[in-house]
This record gives C-alpha cells, sequence and structure tokens, in this order.
C-alpha cells in the first residue's frame, strides 16, 4: 500500500481552514447511531472521549488503570506550551511552529506541526473555562514560563503539577459524560488485540483484568491513545504500567509502525541506585538554568570518590571539568536535552563518573549559592530540593546533586496521516501513541500540547471524514467469526504464558531487554552494537518462550500475568526499534549514530538521503518488516544545521 | 536491613483474607517500599507461590494508585507521603511491618492489597465537573482570578484522588476528598454556575456509596499525602446548606 499523508493542498497557515471547510460532516441523527472505541483516557484519549460523545456519537472508554483520572499523563510537570502571546514577547502561530520543527531535527511533517500550534491557543481556553487552575500573576491574568528551544515564555503551568491539572480538566470532561450515558467507561480494563473485519477496524478484545474475563467490543472506529513504550528500556521516568502493547497489536494487524527507533532521553534524572530500581525519577529541566555540571578531570580522582576516599568538595577547583562550559561556551549548561544526555554519557564511559556505581554526573549549586543566596535558590526549587533529598537521602544544599539521562519519552509511534488515521481504516492513533508532531526530538512542554491538540480539536473533525462514509453501517455481532478468531488467539497466548512454568520471573527478562536496549539502542548506537543486540533480542525472546515463569491463573486478577503479556510485546518491539535504528544511517534529534558525526562530535544529518518517515510493516515475526517512505516534504523551512557552540 | 512483613492475602471480594507472614533479608535502606515489595514477589514467583497484588502506577506520588494500610496508617508513618514515596530507611532494622489494604465497605477489595475505589469516580461524574463541552469557551485571559483564590483553588485541586482520607477516618467518610473537589471549583469564577446543583448531587451520590459521615476527627488531614486541609470539608458544609435552603 502506498502512504497517502493526505495533507491538504493550500498554503502552509490556510490548510486546516480548508480542510475543515471541506470536511464531510455526521448528521446528530447519525452519530447516535454510531460507535467509537477510545483505548486511553490520558490527555489524548480522555478529551477525544469526551468531545465526541459531547457531539453525539456512543462512546466505550478503555484503561488499564483503576480510574481514567490516573493514566500516566498525570506525572508531568513542567507546562504546556501555546502561541499565545499574552507576553508580547513576539511569539506566534509561525515561531511555535518553527521552534517545533527546528527542535525535531527536520524530521517531522510541517502540514501537521502548523495545525498543532494553530490549535494550541484554543487548548488553553477550553482549559481555564474547565477550571484548570494555571499559575497566575498579581493582576489576575495567567503567568507564563520559558522552556528550553525557545526564545520566547509560551509555557503556561500549574504550579509542578501541569499534566495532573490538565487531565483532571480532561477527566472531569469525561465523567460528565459518563454521568449523562454518553461514554461507557472500562477501568481496569486491558485491549489485548484488534479486530479487523473486510480491513477495516471494527473493535478489540479486551481483558477484564479484575475477573481475567475476555471481552468483545464491537466499534465503527477505534482510536488508540496508548501512550509511548519508553518501559521497552525497563527504567524510564514512565509509569510502571506505561507499555506498547495496543499499539503493538495494532501493528501485528497492519498498522504501520513509524521512526521506532525515535527516543528522547532526558539528561536531568536521579541516578540508578541498585539493580532493585524498578523506575527513575525526573528533576526538572529548570534546574540547569542555576546549577553547574561536572565530573572530575581525571579518572583517579572519580575512583577515589566512587570509592568514598573523597568528597565532591574535596576536588580543588581547577581538577574539575565543567564539559558542557567547556564544550559549549555559548549555551553551557543550557544546551540542549540530546547533546546535554550524550555528553554525560562519554564522561562516565570516560571513567569519571561518580556514585558509587560511576554512572552519575554532578549538577552543582555551590556557586549559585555563594552568588545568589540560599534563600533564593530556596524559593527557585525549594520543592524539587526536597525531593531530591527525600529520595536520595543527601542534602543538595550541601553537597551536588548527582544526575545521569534517563530514557524519558518515545517520538516513535503507529504512522498516522493527517486525519490521525493509521494504515488500517477506522483505526487512528492520538497522542503519544502516534509518530505525527515531533520529529527525532520532542521540544519541553509540547507532547501535553499534543496529546489535547490530537483529542479536543482535530479528531473531532477528521473522524467525520471516515465516519460519513459509515452511517449504514450496522453494528457487527461480535460472534462475527474475526471476534472468535482474535479472542481464540488472545486466550491462546494467555494459556501458553500460564502453562511455561520455567524459572525466570517476568522481571529477569524484562531487566536484560532493558539492558540491552540502553547498551546498544540508548544514548549513542553504530552498526555492530545494533546487529549484536538484534541477535541478543531474539535469543531472549526465545528464552523467553521457554523459561518464563508466571504464576496465578487465567481467570482472575492478575498482576504478574498482565506484566508477561506487555513484557513479551516489548521483546518484540525491541527488535523493530534495532532495525529502525540500523536503517538509518545518520544522527538526527535522539538518534545518534556514532559512525556519524561531525569531527568535534556533533550529529550529522544526512538530509540528502533520510528526510523521510520510516514506516514499518509487519510481516510475520520470522520475516523481516517492510518498509515504506513517507518522503518530508519541506516547502516552508529551510533545513539548518543546529548548532550550541 | 532485615524485616519480618505481615501482609494481608485475599483470593478475592468474596474469599475471607488473612495476615500471612513472611520475612526479607539484606534490604537496601536506599530501596523504596514498594522496590522491597518488588524484591518479594520476585522472590514468590520463582518460589511458584502468587506474588502479592498490590496497586501502583507512577511512583511518583502523584496517579493516586498506591494505597497501602501500613503499621495501622494509610501510607505509612511519613506525612505528606504516598506508599509509593516511602523508603526503607524510613523504618526500623529488625522491624515487623504490617500491611494492609486501605479498609472501607465503599471499597472492596479486589485481591490482597487492591481495592475498588470507582465509588470516587461516580462522585465525580455526578458532578465534579465545569459543564463546558470544547469548543465553547471564551478567550482564557477574559476570565481574570486574583491570584490568591487561584492559588487555593490549586490548593484543593492537588488531591490525588487515593482514598487515604476514607482509609484513614474510623467513619470512612469521604468527605475531605469530596470537600477538595466541591472547594477547587466553587472558588473560581468557572464554577459559579452549577455551583449549588454540584454540591447537593455530589453528597447525594456521596452517601449513596455507602461512605460514612464526618465527626471532625481529622485523621483525614493528618494522613492526607497531598495536606488537603480540613478547611475544605467546612466550605462543603457551608456550600450545602446554602445550597439546600436557597429557594431556586
Ligand atoms: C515524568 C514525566 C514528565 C513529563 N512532563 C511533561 C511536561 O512537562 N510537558 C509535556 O508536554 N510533556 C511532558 N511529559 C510527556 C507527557 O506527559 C506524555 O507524553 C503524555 O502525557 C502522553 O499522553 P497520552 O494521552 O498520549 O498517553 P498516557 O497519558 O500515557 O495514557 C495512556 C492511556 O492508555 C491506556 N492504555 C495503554 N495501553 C492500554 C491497553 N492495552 N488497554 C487499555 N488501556 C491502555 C492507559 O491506561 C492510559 O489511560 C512528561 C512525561 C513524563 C514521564
Ligand atoms: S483528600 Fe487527600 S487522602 Fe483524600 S483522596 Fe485526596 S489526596 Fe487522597
Ligand atoms: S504509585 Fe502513583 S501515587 Fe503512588
Amino acid at each position: 500500500m502506498a502512504l497517502d499523508s493526505k495533507i491538504p493542498a493550500g498554503p502552509l497557515a490556510d490548510k486546516w481552514t480548508n480542510y475543515k471547510n471541506k470536511v464531510k460532516l455526521v448528521n446528530p441523527a447519525n452519530k447516535r447511531k454510531l460507535e467509537i472505541i477510545v483505548v486511553g483516557t490520558g490527555l489524548a484519549g480522555a478529551s477525544a472521549a469526551a468531545t465526541l460523545a459531547e457531539l453525539g456519537y456512543k462512546v466505550k472508554s478503555f484503561c488499564f488503570q483503576d480510574s481514567p483520572r490516573r493514566a500516566h499523563s498525570i506525572a508531568a510537570q513542567g507546562g504546556i506550551n501555546a502561541a499565545k502571546n499574552y507576553k508580547n514577547d513576539g511569539d506566534s502561530v509561525y515561531r511555535l511552529f518553527y521552534d517545533t520543527v527546528k527542535g525535531g531535527d527536520f524530521r517531522s511533517r510541517e502540514a501537521n506541526v502548523h495545525r498543532l500550534a494553530e490549535v494550541s491557543v484554543n487548548i488553553i481556553d477550553q482549559c481555564v473555562a474547565q477550571g484548570v487552575p494555571f499559575a497566575r500573576e498579581y493582576g489576575g491574568l495567567l503567568d507564563n514560563r520559558s522552556f528550553g528551544g525557545a526564545q520566547v515564555s509560551r509555557t503556561f503551568y500549574a504550579r509542578g503539577q501541569t499534566g495532573q491539572q490538565l487531565l483532571l480538566g480532561a477527566y472531569q470532561a469525561l465523567e460528565r459524560q459518563i454521568g449523562l450515558g454518553n461514554v461507557k467507561q472500562y477501568s481496569r480494563h486491558e485491549m489485548l488485540d484488534l479486530v479487523v473485519i473486510d480491513g477495516k477496524a471494527r473493535g478489540i478484545i479486551a481483558r477484564d483484568l479484575v475477573t481475567g474475563e475476555l471481552e468483545r467490543h464491537f466499534g465503527h472506529a477505534v482510536l488508540l491513545c496508548t501512550g509511548g513504550y519508553g518501559n521497552v528500556f525497563f527504567l524510564s521516568t514512565n509509569a510502571m504500567g506505561s507499555n506498547v502493547t495496543a499499539a503493538w497489536k495494532a501493528y501485528k494487524k497492519g498498522a504501520y509502525f513509524a521512526n521506532p527507533c525515535y527516543t528522547q532521553i532526558h539528561p536531568t534524572c536521579i541516578p540508578v541506585s541498585g539493580d532493585y530500581q524498578s523506575k527513575l525519577t525526573l528533576m526538572s529541566e529548570s534546574l540547569r538554568n542555576d546549577g553547574r555540571v561536572w565530573v572530575p578531570k581525571t579518572q583517579a580522582d572519580a575512583q577515589a570518590i566512587r570509592e568514598g576516599r573523597k568528597k565532591p568538595t574535596d576536588i580543588a577547583e581547577g581538577d574539575r571539568d565543567y564539559y558542557l562550559e567547556r564544550k559549549y561556551p555559548s549555551f553551557g549548561n543550557l544546551a540542549p536535552r540530546d547533546i546535554s544526555s550524550r555528553s554525560a554519557k562519554e564522561a562516565c564511559d570516560d571513567g569519571r563518573g561518580v556514585g558509587k556505581t560511576g554512572l552519575a554526573v554532578y549538577l552543582d549549586f555551590a556557586d549559585a549559592i555563594k552568588r545568589l543566596g540560599r534563600d533564593v535558590i530556596e524559593a527557585r526549587y525549594g520543592n524539587l530540593f526536597e525531593m531530591y533529598h527525600h529520595i536520595t537521602n543527601e542534602d543538595p544544599y550541601e553537597v551536588p546533586m548527582r544526575i545521569y539521562p534517563a530514557v524519558h519519552y518515545t517520538m516513535g509511534g503507529i504512522w498516522v496521516d493527517y486525519e490521525l488515521m493509521t494504515s488500517v481504516p477506522g483505526l487512528y492513533a492520538l497522542g503519544e501513541a502516534n509518530f505525527s508532531d515531533h520529529g527525532a526530538n520532542r521540544l519541553g512542554a509540547s507532547a501535553l500540547m499534543q496529546g489535547l491538540a490530537d483529542g479536543y480539536f482535530v479528531i473531532p473533525y477528521t473522524i467525520g471524514s471516515y465516519l460519513s462514509g459509515e452511517i449504514f453501517t450496522q453494528a457487527i455481532p461480535t460472534d462475527h467469526p474475526a471476534f472468535e478468531e482474535a479472542e481464540k488467539n488472545v486466550r491462546d497466548r494467555i494459556s501458553t504464558l500460564l502453562s511455561i512454568n520455567g524459572k525466570r520471573s517476568v522481571d529477569d527478562f524484562h531487566k536484560e531487554l532493558g539492558k540491552i536496549m540502553w547498551d546498544h539502542c540508548g544514548m549513542a548506537r553504530n552498526a555492530e552494537g545494533l546487529t549484536k543486540a538484534r541477535t541478543m533480542i531474539r535469543e531472549l525472546r526465545d528464552e523467553f518462550w521457554k523459561d518464563v515463569k508466571v504464576t496465578g491463573t487465567a481467570d482472575s486478577f492478575n498482576p504478574d500475568l498482565e506484566k508477561a503479556a506487555r513484557v513479551a510485546d516489548f521483546l518484540e518491539l525491541g527488535e523493530l526499534m534495532v532495525l529502525d535504528a540500523l536503517n538509518r544511517n545518520e544522527s538526527c534529534g535522539g538518534h545518534f549514530r556514532t559512525e556519524y558525526q561531525t569531527e568535534d562530535g556533533e550529529a550529522q544529518r544526512n538530509d540528502e538521503q533520510y528526510t523521510y518517515v520510516a514506516a514499518w510493516q509487519f510481516n510475520g515475526l520470522d520475516n523481516d518488516p517492510t518498509m515504506h517512505k513517507e518522503e518530508l516534504i519541506y516547502e516552508n523551512v529551510q533545513l539548518a544545521v543546529r548548532s550550541y557552540k | 536491613m532485615n524485616f519480618k512483613l505481615r501482609i494481608w492475602r485475599q483470593a478475592d471480594s468474596k474469599s475471607n483474607g488473612k495476615l500471612v507472614e513472611y520475612s526479607i533479608s539484606d534490604v537496601n535502606p536506599d530501596m523504596s517500599f514498594l522496590e522491597m515489595m518488588d524484591v518479594l514477589n520476585d522472590r514468590l514467583v520463582k518460589e511458584g507461590q502468587e506474588p502479592v497484588a498490590f496497586d501502583h502506577d507512577c511512583r511518583e506520588g502523584i496517579c493516586g494508585m498506591c494505597s497501602m494500610y501500613i503499621n495501622g496508617r494509610a501510607h505509612g508513618p511519613m506525612k505528606l507521603s504516598t506508599t509509593c514515596q516511602l523508603y526503607m530507611r524510613n523504618f526500623e532494622d529488625g522491624e515487623t511491618i504490617t500491611i494492609e489494604p486501605f479498609r472501607s465497605a465503599a471499597f472492596p477489595v479486589i485481591k490482597d492489597l487492591s481495592v475498588d475505589r470507582t465509588a470516587f469516580d461516580r462522585i465525580i461524574a455526578a458532578g465534579g465537573y465545569v459543564g463546558v463541552s470544547t469548543g465553547q469557551a471564551q478567550d482564557a485571559n477574559a476570565i481574570p482570578i486574583e491570584k490568591h483564590h487561584a492559588d487555593m483553588a490549586m490548593d484543593a485541586a492537588a488531591c490525588i484522588g487515593c482514598g487515604a482520607c476514607v482509609a484513614a477516618c474510623k467513619n470512612s467518610s469521604a468527605m475531605l476528598f469530596v470537600s477538595a473537589k466541591v472547594s477547587h471549583l466553587a472558588l473560581l469564577p468557572q464554577g459559579q454556575a452549577e455551583r449549588k446543583t454540584r454540591v447537593l448531587n455530589m453528597v447525594e451520590q456521596m452517601d449513596e456509596e455507602g461512605f460514612g459521615s464526618c465527626t471532625n476527627t481529622y485523621a483525614c488531614e493528618a494522613e492526607c499525602p497531598k495536606g488537603i486541609s480540613v478547611t475544605n470539608i467546612a466550605r462543603l458544609n457551608r456550600e450545602y446548606i446554602k445550597a439546600s435552603f436557597s429557594g431556586d
């Protein structure tokens, strides 16, 4: 199948308006007859489900947590971008568009990003109307802060809990529709397969996680709003339950998976403290405004610190390497995420890392405290310092923080066209689950924007284009053979998992996979490592199906089984990520191939050959997937080299 | 560090449960409480026993999913902290730690330490929102809000819906949770149109779910991981009385 991105014709700034003027509508009487399945209740899913129900569609909403309010979006801290220009500092829709395309290292679709920037202003209006308590100035108007990759203040925030407040707004809108009977909510339900009939998405198989019962649900359309797959690395800043299963089942039923290798690794996270570690905690990027990043100049000093013979304060000023300031004098400690992360890794690979494990660098506030006083630092970062102290039992006012990069966000995801429809008609992907707007690197505060844009303002229009052709389609009874077969496959997979009765726990396998991914498909990749990783993943997958031990039964509440099924899919996804990383013989954004760097170690893009989206089609596990290219056409911005020297 | 754990094991909502003893050794003091539970579970799996079921997701104190009643306290011994934010160094070496689910008639046990808190969702569905559909909003800065009011609304909106307030209360009252949402919206101009119906409907749903009544013991405030203040309960009471006795 050829990839048709369905980008509307016309000038960039008019595309979305023209599209909305022409898109087919569904009349209210017909909407009532059309059923939509929304999987996921994060910002993307909750906003989509609520809005579609308000329009009159019959909606079923699913999440695996015990309440839609607990989707992983709840954990976002920093803020959400919008081109409101309330600060009068020169912001505009075009600038937000341009910053996002540049931040993505020129690997995203112009038309999508422009639409995102356009609707960003409506998002803020909608959220305020819902009662989202954004931060305000004394005059009562909305406050903004600055974020990485931009020279204007366009980030709206609600203390350090922006994601929570935005999600509660969407959740409350969703609960309102549930109360009105327009949405039926299925919490503690996990989608375990997609049902495709005559080439169209027609429903899902879901497991009731409390009873273990498998259920069949029909829908005229299915929306996947199931988040990112960063947990393929085992350790990440994602919530424990975040997983790829829904997207992966869709991939295996014909939806293309785009740019799976684009992963964002965030530079400032609390380092791993031991092999029992279950997840990593993000420390806000804002700390780099006042903190200075360093490691000892010599391996000997670093070793002395690791062994506890020296303290960081024992290292004289002249014996410290403030490597970001040294390498990037004009951006210094505020170098972008991908570059800062890679530099930290280089320092540690060089044997100069600190902390017991040697996998940490210092983020030091001593100078700032001397210059500004402890009070100022406390006012700026008090809650973050407290959180750090609480987790590590070290006081960052006295000793420098230890930080290390961690997996944070996945730019890759299910391929979608301009209408957010996947390569399977009737199947859509929204939010972090799709690949669409962030290219090879996401800017801070744009994921929340994208999730809400997709759910509140894009899908309610674009879905009409498809559903207007479905008004004569009767609900398909769920005893249809396609439902039977999908359910049988799920049932068989579950009973296989339970019957292996091997010796290793699911976590054992997950940790091993995470290590392979981190070592070979993490911050720096090369052909040799990736090729090796592919073999290792295959072997690990084989071993998993021979030696995993899953306890409990299929027909009961069984978190061990849930985890096993998710890890089984991660073991397949990992191989695709490696393949995609091998294919892309260039460095761009979050994808750094060591073979492709400039003389001074910077990423080297290859625009001539790789200005495209790699969309992979599944051909069975034993065969290589087929790659479809969507060429990215830049009509409005000029491709440029990102430099931060 | 070494610990003796007494953990509530219950197969499902219909079975009876009981406390079962486990010992765990070589615990790193820097482990989080839930990581200690992971280690225990990994061992149980390898021994062929069923691991202990418990709810958790973000492990950062924000999703409200984790919910353990530890040594007689909802979310354990630390103030202003969720279960997932506890570290083993917060406990004494050699200590016996008793771990139970959040208990309330309105929160039936699903298995072991997992309980069903969907009653909270139904209370929100009864009125915990501003009835504005997508696309109906005016410009965000058209509604200035006094900073002090906005901050108070944010304080109340910080509730994570964990249910510790219910578990801590001898009457299983959900007043702190309900009052947090009522306050958040009553403090903002956007919440005014539905101010009366909201509080009446939410309180009615709360009663229907089987939560007990509030006798002002303030146990809820003491255990709330987000520091939601009981002044919100006073506001809820005022809002409720005003709404009940108003003419329209
Ligand atoms: C610590 C942290 C901080 C962040 N801070 C920011 C920030 O400040 N600004 C910003 O813009 N972005 C931030 N991000 C990124 C942003 O939070 C996420 O990208 C975004 O919230 C994803 O939203 P979503 O709706 O796509 O998915 P999610 O919120 O992840 O929701 C996924 C939903 O899908 C459901 N689901 C998944 N699989 C299944 C299945 N098989 N069956 C049923 N249901 C399923 C889940 O239950 C859940 O409801 C942050 C991310 C992290 C990890
Ligand atoms: S009021 Fe506090 S204890 Fe109760 S649900 Fe909210 S956060 Fe939890
Ligand atoms: S796991 Fe999210 S609050 Fe504890």
